[in-house]
C-alpha cells in the first residue's frame, strides 16, 4: 500500500551545501498494517511523513501510496490526493482555535471537495468519545479532547493511510495509552494503514512492528558513545 | 464548509481587528454616499429650477448669481426693487394706462412682475400677477396644474395660491387665511390676511414652496404702499423670432444688451446663469468631496492590508495546517481573498445603510433649512451601484499581498515551527 524507493531528502544549509536528512533505500507497509517508528531526535521523523504525505517532495526516489506515485504528482493534485487519501495527527494536534469540534472534522471534508457529511463528522466524534463536545471549541477542551478531535478529523475522508507524528507526546500519561488505543481501534476499524512515531518505548512495544529510523535512514549519523 | 465559511471564521477569530478595520470602511462608504446623494440632491434640485416658464429675469443692478437664487430658488436674500413704471416699459400699451407701447414691449412675449420680502412662517411670499401660472407651452417645459381650487383673479387683491409642499407642510387648504409677515420670524405680521384660493399640484420646482399672492393685494398692504411702487424683479418671456417659434431666446440677447447698457437694471439668463454656477462651483466642490471620499475608502483598504497581512505571520501555522489537510495553494489563497472581500463588503454595506438611514431622518431637517427636498434614495443612488464591485475589487487589492503570502506559505516550515 505504502512503498518508498530510494528516498533521498536534504535541507540547503547556510554556507551553501546540502545537509542530508532521509536516505532510505526502502520502507514499506501494507494495508491496513500499524507500523510504529522510532528514532531520536533530529533523525528524520517528522520530514520522513512530511514526504509521505507529499507536503514535501524527495530530492529523489519514488513515494508511491494506493499504486499512485506521490511525488511525481504536480502540486495541486498531490494536496487533493494527500486530503482523500491520507489523514494526518500533529503531535501539537493543530485544531483550528475558530471552529467548533464538529467543525474542525468537517474541514477536511472540504479540502477534498466532498460534500460535507455532517452525520458522519458527528458519529467519528461520538466514536472517539466526544458526542457531547460537538460545538465546543478547542479552547473548551481538555488536551486529551483536542488530540480526540485530530483522531477523528484524521479519518473523515476515509483515508488508506494514516500518519501520526507523536501523537501522544503532549498528552499527559493518564491520557496517553487512551489515544494510542484510540487510533489503534479506529484504523483497525476502518481498514486504514497506519505509521506512527513516537520515541516512548511503552508506545513502541505494543506494536508487533518497530522500525527504527536510525537503522533504517542512511543519512542518520550514529550517535558516539563514549 | 465553503471557503466562505471559513473566511468568515477567521474574522470572527480577530474580532477586534475586524470590527476596527469594518468600521473604517463603513466610514468611508458612508461619506463616498453622504457626498453622491448630496451631489444629487443639488444638481435634481437645480436643474428642477430650469423648468421655468420665462427665459429672462430683469433686476435691480446687483449679482446675477444672487438674482438667479432669489428669483428662481426663493433661496438668497431678495435683491433692491425696481421702479413699477421700469416694470411698465416692458408691457405694450394695451396694459399701460399712457397708452404707448413700453420701450422693451417688442422685445417682450410676456413680463410677470414679482414682488418679495415677506414670508409666510418660513415660507417665501411672492407677489406677482395670475399670469404667473398661465400654461405657456413648448417650448418652456413646466406646466402649472391645481390639486385644489384654481388660480387667483387679478381684480381679487387678497386671495392667494400656494404650492404643494408649502400647502403640506403648514397645512394649508383652501379658505385658510394666511397673515403674512416682514422677514422670516419676528418680522411685523400684517393684519390683512390673504385667502387661499387655490393649491398647485406638485411640480418638483421650487414654485413647491412658494406662497403666492396677487401682488395688488401686496401692494396695499399696511407699511407697502410707499411713495412709489416697487417691483422686485420681472419675469420675461422674451418675443419669439417668427419661423422661430421653438427658439426661447429669440431676441433675447439684443434685449439683454439693451437693458444692460442702461443705469436702472441688469437683465440675467436663468438658465446661463444656472448652469455656469454649476460648471463654476458646484461641479468642482464636489468632485472635490467625493475625491476626499474615495481617499478614505482607499485608506480603509489599505487598513484592511495592513490587517490581514500583519495577522499572516500568526496566522502561518493556520495555513499550515489547512495545507497539510489537503487544502492547496490556491485554496488558501481564495480564503484569504474572501475574508478581505467579506471585510470591504460587510463594512462597506453597513456604511452604506448608516449613510441612507441618516439621510433619512435628516431630511425633513435638510428641507426645512434649505428648501432642498431630499429623498432616502436620490437619483444619484445609480453611482452607487458602481459601490459593490467597486469594493470587491479593492479587496481583492488589498486582499492580494495577503493572500500572496498565504499562497507562499512552506508548509513543512511552519507546521513544524511552535503554534
Amino acid at each position: 500500500m505504502l512503498q518508498l524507493a530510494d528516498v533521498k531528502k536534504s535541507f540547503a544549509e547556510p554556507g551553501g551545501g546540502r545537509l542530508p536528512i532521509l536516505d532510505l533505500p526502502s520502507f514499506r507497509v501494507a494495508a491496513g498494517e500499524q507500523v510504529v517508528l522510532m528514532g531520536r531526535s533530529g533523525c528524520g521523523k517528522t520530514t520522513l511523513l512530511h514526504v509521505i504525505a507529499g507536503i514535501s517532495r524527495p530530492d529523489s526516489g519514488s513515494v508511491t501510496i494506493d499504486g499512485v506515485n506521490v511525488s511525481s504528482l504536480p502540486e495541486a493534485t498531490r494536496d487533493r490526493f494527500r486530503a482523500s487519501k491520507i489523514g494526518y495527527v500533529f503531535q501539537t494536534f493543530n485544531l483550528l482555535p475558530g471552529f467548533s469540534a464538529l467543525e474542525n472534522v468537517l474541514l477536511g471534508m472540504s479540502f477534498a471537495a466532498r460534500p460535507p457529511e455532517p452525520d458522519r463528522a458527528a458519529h467519528l466524534l461520538e466514536r472517539v468519545g466526544l458526542k457531547h463536545r460537538l460545538k465546543h471549541r478547542p479552547s473548551m477542551m481538555s488536551v486529551g479532547e483536542q488530540q480526540r478531535v485530530a483522531v477523528a478529523r484524521s479519518l473523515i475522508n476515509k483515508p488508506v493511510l494514516l500518519l501520526a507524528d507523536e501523537p501522544t507526546a503532549n498528552v499527559d500519561t493518564g491520557h496517553q495509552q487512551q489515544i494510542v488505543d484510540l487510533i489503534r481501534e479506529t484504523c483497525h476499524e476502518e481498514q486504514v494503514a497506519l505509521v506512527l512515531v513516537t520515541h516512548t518505548p511503552e508506545v513502541a512495544k505494543q506494536f508487533e512492528r518497530v522500525d527504527s529510523l536510525e537503522q533504517i535512514n542512511r543519512a542518520v549519523k550514529p550517535v558516539a558513545v563514549h | 464548509m465553503s471557503l466562505w465559511k471559513i473566511a468568515w471564521r477567521s474574522i470572527q477569530q480577530r474580532v477586534l481587528a475586524s470590527t476596527l478595520t469594518g468600521i473604517s470602511m463603513a466610514l468611508g462608504v458612508m461619506l463616498v454616499v453622504v457626498v453622491l446623494t448630496a451631489y444629487a440632491v443639488i444638481k435634481q434640485n437645480f436643474n428642477s429650477g430650469r423648468a421655468l416658464p420665462y427665459n429672462m429675469i430683469i433686476g435691480a443692478k446687483g449679482g446675477d448669481l444672487q438674482m438667479v437664487l432669489n428669483t428662481v430658488y426663493y433661496l438668497d436674500k431678495p435683491v433692491e426693487n425696481l421702479p413699477y413704471t421700469y416694470y411698465e416699459e416692458f408691457l405694450p400699451k394695451s396694459q399701460r394706462k399712457d397708452g404707448r407701447d413700453g420701450e422693451f414691449s417688442d422685445s417682450v412675449e410676456a413680463a410677470i412682475p414679482v414682488c418679495m420680502g415677506d414670508y409666510y412662517r418660513n415660507f417665501r411670499v411672492i407677489g406677482t400677477t395670475p399670469q404667473f401660472f398661465e400654461d405657456v407651452g413648448p417650448p418652456y417645459k413646466i406646466h402649472y396644474a391645481f390639486s385644489a381650487g384654481e388660480n387667483f383673479h387679478q381684480d381679487h387683491y387678497f386671495d392667494a395660491v400656494v404650492g404643494a409642499f408649502a400647502a403640506q407642510q403648514a397645512e394649508i387648504h383652501v379658505g385658510s387665511k394666511l397673515k403674512i409677515s416682514h422677514g422670516v420670524e419676528g418680522g411685523h405680521i400684517h393684519d390683512q390676511p390673504f385667502t387661499v384660493v387655490g393649491v398647485l399640484a406638485p411640480t418638483g420646482t421650487p414654485v413647491d414652496r412658494g406662497v403666492f399672492i396677487n401682488m395688488e393685494g401686496d401692494f396695499r398692504l399696511d407699511g407697502h404702499v410707499g411713495s412709489r411702487k416697487e417691483v422686485t424683479c420681472v419675469l420675461v418671456r422674451t418675443a419669439r423670432i417668427p419661423g422661430m417659434e421653438n427658439l426661447p431666446e429669440g431676441s433675447a440677447e439684443e434685449l439683454r444688451s439693451l437693458i444692460n447698457k442702461g443705469t436702472v437694471a441688469r437683465a440675467v439668463m436663468p438658465i446661463s446663469e444656472i448652469t455656469r454656477f454649476f460648471n463654476r462651483f458646484v461641479d468642482p466642490l464636489l468632485m472635490l468631496f467625493l475625491f476626499l471620499a474615495v481617499l478614505i475608502v482607499i485608506v480603509s483598504g489599505i487598513g484592511i492590508l495592513v490587517s490581514i497581512y500583519n495577522s499572516m505571520s500568526e496566522r502561518k501555522h493556520e495555513i499550515a495546517v489547512m495545507r497539510a489537510l489537503g487544502a492547496g495553494r490556491s485554496t488558501v489563497m481564495r480564503i484569504v481573498l474572501f475574508e478581505s472581500i467579506l471585510l470591504s463588503l460587510g463594512g462597506g454595506l453597513l456604511g452604506w445603510f448608516t449613510a441612507h438611514s441618516l439621510i433619512a431622518i435628516a431630511s425633513p431637517w435638510i428641507t426645512s433649512q434649505t428648501g432642498l427636498f431630499v429623498q432616502i434614495l436620490q437619483s444619484g443612488a445609480i453611482y452607487e451601484l458602481i459601490l459593490v464591485p467597486g469594493l470587491i475589487l479593492l479587496a481583492a487589492l488589498v486582499g492580494f499581498l495577503p493572500a500572496l503570502a498565504a499562497y507562499r506559505t512552506d508548509v513543512a516550515k511552519a507546521l513544524t515551527a511552535t503554534p
